[in-house]
């Protein structure tokens, strides 16, 4: 009885359910605030214009690197960026331009058109892998997707370079061969990055919407055909 | 009175006005909730008792909770949509299937989409169709006039655009106005199926999926081929469509049947032949050029 007593003793004020206030409520919340941790991180704002270029240039750099070789890394993922896309989209547009359908109005893909292909094109890719429950953010996809355009980028200077040789049934060859062997490898590097993010059930659904975004561009670039 | 028990003990409160009888400035407590009204009184006493009440109302809450759907999430959200986004790799292609082979009596909806929707499919045959009617119309075009020096190959991307439009308003708008009329006929006629109109949306985007292959058969320049693969494809489109849409029309006025039926029918015919007269018409050459017969009989007329 007496244990029963003094175990209650503690709960004696709980029936009364209002709070006196002879119960004083004070105390001390310190937190002890340590050195300054971004003490060697120094304002970017006090350093030469060069040195600011170079970083972002090496970064940039840097990517490209891992498209050539798509290993898992997620170098590609946790610090993007848009300007290598955006790098790679105005070449791709501007190497585009001067077919032999450019003299007439409708023909070969306007600058814009190629523009608003490619980025409406990883927008739409981005929000269908969202929704399909990602992982990966947007930004972060948008700058997969565009970095993997580079093969296909150098797939195109080289068909230029075939297409200034000759314009038979080698060339045409040549051509197809080099665009269908990069484009392989940006669906592949890109799946390397993207796929991880989703379910084991749901990553054909996400690679099949990437393999036909790189089909059309890729059929861009083999039907460019030089003017005379 | 608590308190002179082990406070570790499970104990029975009496009623809350014999609670508050007793202690008078006892803190009081009312939950103003409308569907526990009723309630109220039975189970003020303890939680041991009416569990078994609660469940259907707090059953709901949790399956969507566990669902992770949120059923009432508002149209501009993105938690909305992805509700239609919730298949997997080997539903689409069950989904594929069934609509590529219509089995007579298996309706799509019923069979296939068990009331789940998805908006995947639909958008995703329907930009792979876009793209492929460019393509192989192009390619067409270009295996036509494959060696002839006097055409110059030009990629036409003007096309992309309008086969876009009419694709996507076809699998947009006539759903919306097939649903339209179900909801009219079933104001008038007491109808046992109805569908939603994503269930619509899908099965037109699914019946789409036939025209892919069909399309790369038009490439080439074989006319009795083009039109074998169009007679195909209608035939295998439109029974899927009309299959599934048979339960919800079977016990209307014969005449809407029969007008409801043809239409479904006539606006697929007319995308397809719509689409080949299009994009794989004889020689669309730009302006600039000179088709092949007349430069013969310049180059004729002119030596």
């Amino acid at each position: 009885m007496a244990s029963v007593e003094e175990a209650s003793r503690p709960f004696a004020g709980l029936s009364d359910v209002s709070i006196s206030e002879e119960i004083p409520v004070e105390g001390d919340i310190a937190v002890p605030v340590g050195p300054s941790t971004r003490d060697d991180e120094f304002s970017t704002l006090d350093e030469p214009v060069k040195e600011t270029i170079v970083r972002d240039l090496r970064a940039v750099g840097n990517k490209f690197i891992h498209v050539l070789y798509p290993k898992r890394s997620s170098a590609l993922l946790r610090d993007w960026d848009l300007w290598g896309p955006l790098l790679l989209c105005v070449t791709l547009a501007l190497l585009l331009q001067g077919g032999a359908a450019d003299k007439d109005d409708q023909g070969g893909p306007q600058f814009a058109e190629v523009f608003v292909i490619i980025w409406f094109g990883s927008i739409v890719i981005t929000l269908n892998s969202k929704l399909l429950g990602g992982t990966i953010s947007f930004f972060q996809s948008l700058c997969v997707l565009g970095y993997c355009i580079m093969p296909l980028t150098v797939a195109l200077i080289v068909c230029r370079i075939v297409l200034l040789s000759s314009s038979g049934k080698v060339s045409f060859a040549v051509r197809l061969g080099v665009v269908t062997a990069s484009f392989g490898w940006s669906t592949f590097a890109s799946t390397a990055f993207l796929a991880d993010s989703h379910l084991t059930n749901r990553k054909a659904l996400v690679v099949y919407p990437v393999f036909l975004f790189y089909f059309v561009i890729g059929w861009m670039i083999l039907t460019f055909s030089s003017g005379n | 009175m608590a308190s002179k028990n082990d406070p570790f003990q499970f104990q029975e409160f009496d009623e809350a006005g014999t609670l508050l009888e007793s202690n008078r400035d006892a803190v009081t407590i009312s939950i103003d909730d409308e569907d526990l009204k009723s309630k109220r009184q039975r189970s003020a006493v303890g939680f041991a008792q009416d569990v078994g009440d609660e469940e259907p109302l707090i059953s709901e809450d949790r399956e969507e909770l566990l669902s992770g759907k949120n059923k009432n999430a508002p149209f501009w959200t993105f938690e909305y949509y992805q509700k239609f986004f919730d298949i997997e790799t080997h539903h689409v292609r069950e989904r594929i299937l069934g609509s590529l082979v219509p089995w007579p009596g298996k309706n799509f909806i019923q069979v296939h989409l068990r009331k789940n929707p998805d908006l995947y499919g639909p958008f995703w045959i329907c930009t792979t169709l876009v793209f492929a009617i460019a393509i192989s119309g192009n390619l067409s075009t270009f295996l036509r006039y494959f060696g002839n020096s006097n055409y110059k190959y030009t990629a036409e991307f003007g096309k992309v655009s309008i086969a876009a439009t009419a694709i996507f308003s076809y699998a947009w708008l006539v759903p919306l106005g097939l649903w339209g009329l179900l909801l009219w006929r079933s104001n008038k006629i007491l109808n046992l199926v109805s569908y939603s109109f994503m269930e619509i949306v899908c099965v037109y985007g699914y019946s789409l999926a036939v025209y892919i292959p069909a399309v790369v058969l038009w490439i080439p320049h074989v006319e009795w081929l083009r039109w074998l693969s169009i007679v195909v494809a209608l035939c295998l489109s439109s029974s899927v469509l009309v299959m599934t849409f048979w339960p919800a029309l079977r016990d209307d006025h014969p005449k809407v049947i029969i007008a409801t039926v043809a239409g479904i029918v006539l606006l697929n015919g007319l995308l397809a032949v719509g689409c080949k007269m299009y994009f794989f018409s004889e020689a669309k050459l730009g302006p600039g050029h000179v088709s092949p017969p007349a430069a013969i009989i310049t180059n004729g007329t002119s030596s």
